[in-house]
């Protein structure tokens, strides 16, 4: 189905399923343990023997020499498999670095081997005994050190630069200005499951379960790495203890599993081990962020000017996080650039809203210093510097955009006007109290979605398609779907995912599963309402499908009939003509926080945080709520604790595991409030929604900030804002 | 990484690298380490003794203040243990009076270890007693520190933390140590 016209009246639009807030039909087995995760799948690969990997010692050199005997001669050690043995690897095309490396060394922990053994704990003890001797080489690790060799990424999706009227002179002519330098950090996923694969082959065919957020890249990946046909590789992930963008592509897992399998000559299981998570996988970028806006004294923006650099290894992609400055507020004369520095750290990637998650971090503290500047409250500066277009590309619209009235409910909700403009002004008892607030942007893409129903005599509808669930209640959203298509309630949908035999589907990433998914699963429906109303010889001009009927005219049939004697089947994906070329598809929202910091001590602790949400039709509010709050939680990490402390002499993660990386607990958030705005785009999709489950972080961590700097009137521009940067700017204590 | 503390005589990578949780005072040049425990430190404010035995059933009381090493050149080797022997059984003296505190300044809400935390004991007349953790290698407690309580906590912070050799990283412990000891003194005595 191609959708190039906005969306009409059509079965979704009932919203009896679609858009009530349903638990998630995966939540028992998930509670009860017994949903099927990919470390643990004995049921279908008995008798794995488990790996263990090795990762670099050094960040950047080679290795000199491997001395792998002892390790294979140690108990119950099935085999080593390194570079040196594992014969010709390739390169995903997700992949900036090898997989395996050796002997030529990218990252610190790269992988350099993986000890099969009959146990988990033989696998490990033999792996101490490899020997390694390495070449090492001077790299480059202090992105603040490289920035000014930054250059343009000849592999950006957007143009680095993008200029409109005259920044310079509109800048230098502006009565009121702001010229500002932020820092975010490295930043790690720290999802709850790590990377984990069995491996099985069978003759010349590969299995594969794993933990994986986009099928299809995965299986032609795999293809490239290993140099075999794609359809020679099945890829099962049903299953995911959550990605966050870390598992968009195939890790050392996966490769190092189906070698070690293929070595040992039976399955064999790799978890990548906590500590190695780090700095074996990808983060997202540190970057430096110059933020430059002039306005009139009145408030309207005039210039406004965003320079980003971040670094990665060669060959890598930028942290693009000048994206959201491009269409979020008016201004005549813009400017913004973003530069890439080569870095020998491990790889850069996407996280949780690549781009908007860290430019959001700089622009809104920006914004905020600006409203005060002007003796604006921030919501009212933000509402006047509004527009309904792109501001570079002004011919283009936005398919909707409700961010002034995001930015009104917020206020109102929260109760903003208790506020004090000027900072320092609320105490309770030992804590200084502060609110703070900043709009949230993120664009919400669509990427074509296929999928299959199935229809059997018992009247159950079956949807398969590649799509995952990362813990988002895609399973849910793509039952409430179908049922609502098909007109059967909801335990009649069996939802099978995850599985490269099916469809190809958008996948899970950059919030543009749930709405491109789900349309793919109408588009799917549509094709099995014909052949259904074919089957039963009714008109499918005016078909109702209903309390698992179908009905036409005086004519009622069981839905189930039309699957009497053979399965009905359709096939069909959703893809995507010029309308979000011609629109601008992007989703709002508005984020409140109170803070308490602790007067003797400098402790930020969130008292309460709201977000306001104007994202498309609410597929399901139970599931997206949870979406949101936990963007909310990882933008909270982010403004208060979450930094991969980077050793710039050894080019390393130090903090690598759980304990050194901290992420916030449940003390840290004690109330959270979601507010969805009434919504429907016919531009996005026939299902009329958008993504939100990154919206939900963009713009939490500025907020944070500006509730700090309300309560304690100092402004950190680097973050995270962590106590040792306000200690010294706090009241005497007593 | 080289660790003394993991493989003795292989160096330390923390020193001169990223320090932000390490030990302020009591480090060496073999080892910067913080002892990581919240238990110890109050164990230390409040003088409790560690019965040990040894293999052979042989038993000792140590008193606590004697219980943990610093790390000179021996970082591996953390309290005065001997190989084998083992803590039967700690013993805490009776309450000492006046309050008792345990104040934990850490970066998250919960489940984080301490950058610093003060276990101190404060009597109606204001004399006391105080133990850090977060700042050394082990519950750091002077007891010639507790003689500065009338001066208040500025001047029990200056002996207790004399001769503290921070890193940039770590330098905000020293005032911290400082406001949070003056935070348990402003709370009420009675």
């Amino acid at each position: 189905m191609k959708f190039d016209t906005p969306a009409t009246t059509n079965p979704i639009d009932q919203l009896k399923i679609v858009g009530q807030p349903l638990d998630r039909i995966d939540g028992p087995l998930k509670t009860t343990g017994t949903a099927p995760y990919a470390y643990e799948r004995h049921d279908v690969a008995p008798n794995a023997a488990y790996g263990h990997v090795m990762g670099s010692a050094i960040a950047k050199g080679r290795i000199a020499s491997m001395d792998i005997a002892t390790a294979k001669a140690a108990p119950g050690v099935l085999t080593v498999v390194t570079a040196e043995n594992a014969g010709k690897l390739g390169k995903g095309e997700y992949n900036t670095a090898m997989l395996l490396g050796g002997p030529g060394i990218e990252h610190y922990h790269q992988a350099v081997a993986l000890v099969v053994a009959e146990t988990l704990e033989q696998a490990r003890d033999a792996a101490e005994m490899i020997k390694v001797a390495y070449a090492p080489a001077k790299g480059a690790y202090d992105l603040a050190a490289s920035r000014d060799s930054a250059k343009p990424s000849g592999k950006d999706d957007e143009p680095a630069d993008s200029r409109v009227g005259d920044f310079d002179a509109a800048f230098a002519a502006a009565p009121v200005k702001l010229d500002a330098t932020y820092t975010t950090p490295d930043q790690s996923h720290a999802m709850m499951e790590p990377h984990a694969t069995i491996a099985a082959w069978e003759g010349d065919k590969l299995s594969l379960w794993t933990s994986n957020q986009m099928i299809a890249w995965s299986v032609g990946d795999m293809a490239k790495t290993l140099g075999m046909p794609e359809d020679k590789i099945h890829l099962m992930s049903p299953y995911i203890g959550g990605g966050f963008g870390g598992k968009l592509w195939i890790r050392a897992d996966v490769v190092l599993a189906a070698l070690g399998a293929r070595a040992a000559k039976r399955p064999v299981k790799v978890a990548l081990q906590r500590p190695l998570m780090f700095n074996n996988t990808t983060h997202r970028p540190a970057t430096i962020q110059r933020l430059r806006i002039g306005t009139t004294k009145d408030g309207t923006i005039t210039a406004i000017g965003h320079d980003s650099w971040s670094g990665d290894l060669p060959d890598g992609k930028p942290e693009t996080a000048i994206l959201q400055t491009r269409l979020l507020y008016a201004g005549a004369n813009r400017l913004t650039r973003q530069r890439l520095a080569v870095l020998d750290l491990p790889e850069g990637n996407s996280m949780r809203a690549p781009g908007e998650a860290s430019g959001m971090m700089a622009l809104e503290i920006a914004m905020d210093e600006m409203a005060e500047k002007l003796g604006l409250d921030p919501v009212a500066f933000r509402i006047r510097n509004d527009t309904q277009v792109d501001p570079e590309k002004p011919e283009r619209s936005f398919s909707q955009r409700q961010l002034t009235e995001c930015l009104r409910t917020g206020a109102e909700r929260f109760g903003w006007s208790a506020r004090k403009a000027e900072p320092k002004q609320m105490r309770d008892g030992r804590w200084l109290v502060g609110l703070g607030m900043a709009a949230a942007y993120r664009g919400s893409p669509v990427i074509k979605s296929g999928a299959r129903v199935r229809l059997d005599a018992k009247g159950t509808v079956t949807v398969e398609t590649d799509m995952t669930d990362i813990g988002t209640g895609s399973y849910t959203i793509i039952a409430q779907t179908a049922a609502e298509m098909m007109g059967v309630p909801l335990d009649k949908v069996v939802v099978k995912l995850g599985d490269s035999a099916f469809p190809v589907s958008a996948g899970s990433g950059g919030q543009f599963g749930a709405n491109s998914a789900t349309a793919g699963v109408y588009a799917a429906c549509v094709k099995l309402r014909e052949a259904v109303t074919a089957k039963l010889g009714l008109n499918a001009a005016d078909a109702q499908f209903a309390d698992g009927q179908v009905r036409s005219g005086q004519r009622s049939i069981a839905l189930a009939e039309a699957a009497k004697g053979t399965e009905l089947v359709a096939e069909d994906a959703i893809e995507f003509g010029e309308l979000d070329k011609k629109h601008q598809l992007s989703t709002f929202g508005a984020h409140f926080i109170e803070v308490g910091v602790d007067a003797a001590t400098a402790e930020v602790r969130i008292r309460r945080m709201l977000a306001v949400c104007a994202s498309g039709r609410i597929l399901n509010p139970k599931s997206a709520r949870s979406q949101v709050i936990g963007a909310m939680t990882m933008g909270a990490g982010a403004a208060l604790m979450e930094e991969l402390a980077v050793d710039t002499r050894h080019g390393f993660f130090v903090n690598h595991d759980l304990a050194g990386y901290e992420v916030p607990v449940h003390a840290d958030i004690p109330h959270q409030e979601v507010i969805f705005l009434d919504e429907t785009d016919p531009l996005s999709s026939p299902m009329k929604a958008k993504g939100v489950g990154e919206l939900g972080i963009c713009g939490v961590a500025a907020a944070v900030a500006n509730a700090i700097y309300n309560a304690t009137g100092v402004r950190v521009r680097d973050y995270p804002i962590t106590l040792d940067k306000l200690l010294e700017k706090m009241p005497d204590v007593g | 990484m080289a660790c003394n503390k993991r493989r003795p005589g292989s160096g330390c990578s923390a020193l001169g690298g990223y320090s932000r949780q390490l030990a302020v005072v009591g480090g060496s040049d073999a080892c910067i380490a913080t002892h990581p425990s919240d238990m110890a430190v109050a164990m230390r404010v409040l003088d409790a003794t560690v019965e040990a035995v040894k293999p052979q059933g042989a038993t000792r009381t140590i008193p606590i203040a004697d219980f943990h090493r610093l790390p000179g050149d021996t970082p591996e080797i953390e309290t005065v243990l001997e190989p084998g022997e083992l803590i039967a059984s700690v013993t805490l003296p009776k309450p000492a009076g006046g309050m008792q505190h345990y104040r934990k300044v850490r970066d998250r809400a919960s489940y984080a270890f301490a950058l610093v935390s003060v276990a101190a004991i404060i009597q109606p007349d204001g004399s006391g007693r105080v133990a850090l953790g977060g700042v050394a290698p082990k519950p750091w407690r002077r007891e010639d520190a507790e003689a500065e309580f009338s001066r208040g906590a500025k001047a029990v912070m200056a002996k207790l933390l004399a001769g503290a050799k921070p890193t940039e990283e770590n330098k905000f412990k020293v005032p911290l140590a400082e406001r949070a000891l003056a935070a348990v003194l402003a709370e009420p005595r009675g």
